[in-house]
């Protein structure tokens, strides 16, 4: 019992992870239908500028943590200036490849200046577990999960309730007819790239902490989360986030109860599986929007 | 006054689509432009309301002034804030948001937030069926309750020039009378001045205060409703009814090679 507890444990707080990520996607993908293939490398660039930021200029990690904020905030609005302006207009597929493009060139970038080493992490969390029930439960575990829960919130009111983030909607269903309205559709696309590039440096950070160091795998997890937002619908909110948890959660069940069954691999390939049988059975993802025929 | 003075417009850089358009449109006055398909209608509005960048077009030579400012280079925002807004053809309204938000959406570059609910009552008062259904998706909605939708949008920028594409279009006649009427009813009470395009050019020159007719990239017809009526090509070609077909006399025309 404590077993499977802890497993379930251990994947809500990497599915709280997923969820981030995740909700980068479904932000980015809500304001311009495009997928960015770059989110797992924001998340890794993320972790690797906020530890140098401390280990450079020694400054507390919170300050530390705002800083990588706004310079992933600066950062996803000259994505938008630099890449994205000038695809305005073009075949969608062509803005994906360019994100793909993108992550390469970012991955490359994060090893020539940081290398291939694991960097160490400074304690973010104290390191004394909270206990609840009988589990032993790290401090960063709860912080992740919670603070997942409190972006799950501001964001689905964000869309549902400002005039942006029903501006980002309307952008995403027709750009043209957003531009007649009077949006800036540029503004709209740096506001979402900003928003995503901000919450994946908070996924990379918290991951930092709670890994206790940060290397070129972090960039992984950008793969991983395309099932999570395929499963949650690519334009729900509360889909990303609940895709993340039980993607996040059937990873550990599985990897715990079968690696050991069939020697291994399990746990890498159940998302995919769970993927492939919830989409045969709800083709738009558990939350995704239907698309609207009109008989 | 939104004036356009000689107006081409290029699509990809080789097609020429507008070849010296001019036409005026007065404050407060309902302007028709009529012309047949791919004439360059819903080029010049598009050309007005700079959406034409979206689609690779550019206005390469002539005008376009509003109140004597020229607006031709300026992005579609800047457009809709200076007072002009397009209602695009096939009504075009944003399905997966709801009637409340497609009618916030059409506020959206304005900040007064008293004139901002005046209008939005405005909207429900003209178009009662939205008021019934605010809280379902624009998309759910029948042809012409997204068509007075599409106008609301237009009417909460409170503009002073709304580009209408083909409110007709898809509707079934008593609609389309309907929504004329509230078209007209929007000029006489809030002022706003339309350019109209429209392949139903009975209808269209029955509330207007000008006509033009268009074709190929060019307008070759102008005057007040009752001229362009009078017209004996215009009855033939865009009203109908005009002097009968006589077939006997078709079998005896030849085509005449005529760049000779």
């Amino acid at each position: 019992m404590e077993f499977l507890l802890q497993l379930t444990l251990n994947g809500v707080v990497i599915g709280s992870i997923y969820a981030l990520v995740a909700l980068g996607f479904v932000i980015i993908y809500k304001s311009s239908s495009i997928l960015n293939f770059a989110q797992g490398e924001f998340l890794m660039l993320g972790a690797y500028v906020c530890v140098s930021i401390v280990g450079a200029y020694h400054v507390p990690l919170w300050a530390a943590f705002l800083l990588t904020l706004a310079f992933f905030a600066v950062l996803g609005i000259l994505m938008e200036r630099l890449l994205l302006r000038p695809m305005i207009g073009e075949p969608v597929i062509s803005v994906i490849m360019l994100t793909l493009g993108l992550a390469s060139i970012l991955k490359a970038i994060v090893q020539g200046i940081w290398g291939t080493e694991t960097i160490a992490y400074p304690t973010i969390f104290p390191s004394a577990p909270v206990m609840i029930g009988p589990l032993p439960v790290s401090q960063g575990y709860l912080f992740s999960v919670a603070s997942v829960g409190v972006l799950l919130v501001l964001f689905s009111a964000f869309f549902k309730y400002t005039r942006a983030g029903i501006a980002m909607r309307a952008t995403a269903f027709s750009q043209q007819v957003a531009l007649s309205m009077g949006v800036s559709v540029q503004h709209i696309f740096a506001l979402a790239w900003s928003i995503a590039a901000v919450v994946s440096a908070v996924g990379g950070v918290l991951l930092g902490g709670i890994r206790g160091g940060v290397d070129g795998a972090f960039a992984f997890f950008g793969l991983k989360v395309v099932p999570v937002v395929i499963l949650g619908g690519l334009d729900s909110v509360l889909g990303a986030i609940v895709g993340g948890l039980i993607m996040g959660i059937l990873e550990n069940l599985a990897g715990g109860y079968l690696d050991p069954i069939f020697g291994g691999g399990v746990k890498e390939v159940a998302p995919f599986i769970a993927l492939v049988a919830i989409l045969s059975l709800k083709p738009y993802g558990l939350f995704g929007k239907v698309k609207i025929e009109r008989v | 006054m939104l004036v356009l003075k000689n107006v081409e417009v290029v699509y990809d850089d080789v097609i020429l689509v507008l070849k010296g358009l001019s036409l005026e449109v007065p404050n407060g006055k309902i302007v028709a432009l009529l012309g047949s398909n791919g004439a360059g209608k819903s080029t010049t509005l598009k050309a007005i309301s700079g959406l034409l960048h979206a689609e690779e077009g550019e206005v390469t030579d002539g005008s376009i002034e509003l109140d004597g400012q020229r607006i031709d280079a300026l992005p579609p925002e800047q457009i809709v804030k200076r007072g002009v807004f397009q209602v695009m053809e096939g009504r075009r309204v944003f399905e997966d948001l709801t009637v409340e938000e497609n009618i916030v959406m059409g506020g959206y570059t304005r900040n007064d937030r008293a004139g901002l609910k005046r209008d939005h009552d405005l909207c429900f008062d003209y178009f009662p069926p939205l008021k019934r259904h605010r809280n379902k998706l624009a998309g759910y909605l029948s042809g012409g309750e997204q068509q007075m939708l599409a106008i609301s949008r237009a009417l909460m920028a409170r503009p002073k020039f709304i580009l209408l594409d083909e409110p007709s279009l898809g509707l079934a006649p008593l609609l389309v009378r309907e929504i004329f009427s509230i078209i007209q009813r929007v000029n006489r009470e809030e002022k706003t001045a339309f350019l109209l395009v429209e392949q139903n050019a009975n209808l269209a020159l029955q509330i207007a205060d000008y006509g033009y007719i268009m074709e190929s990239g060019r307008i070759v017809l102008d005057g007040e409703p009752e001229k362009l009526r009078a017209n004996e090509d215009v009855k033939e070609f865009y009203l109908g009814g005009g002097s009968t077909t006589r077939y006997r006399n078709l079998k005896f025309y030849k085509r005449r090679k005529r760049w000779l």
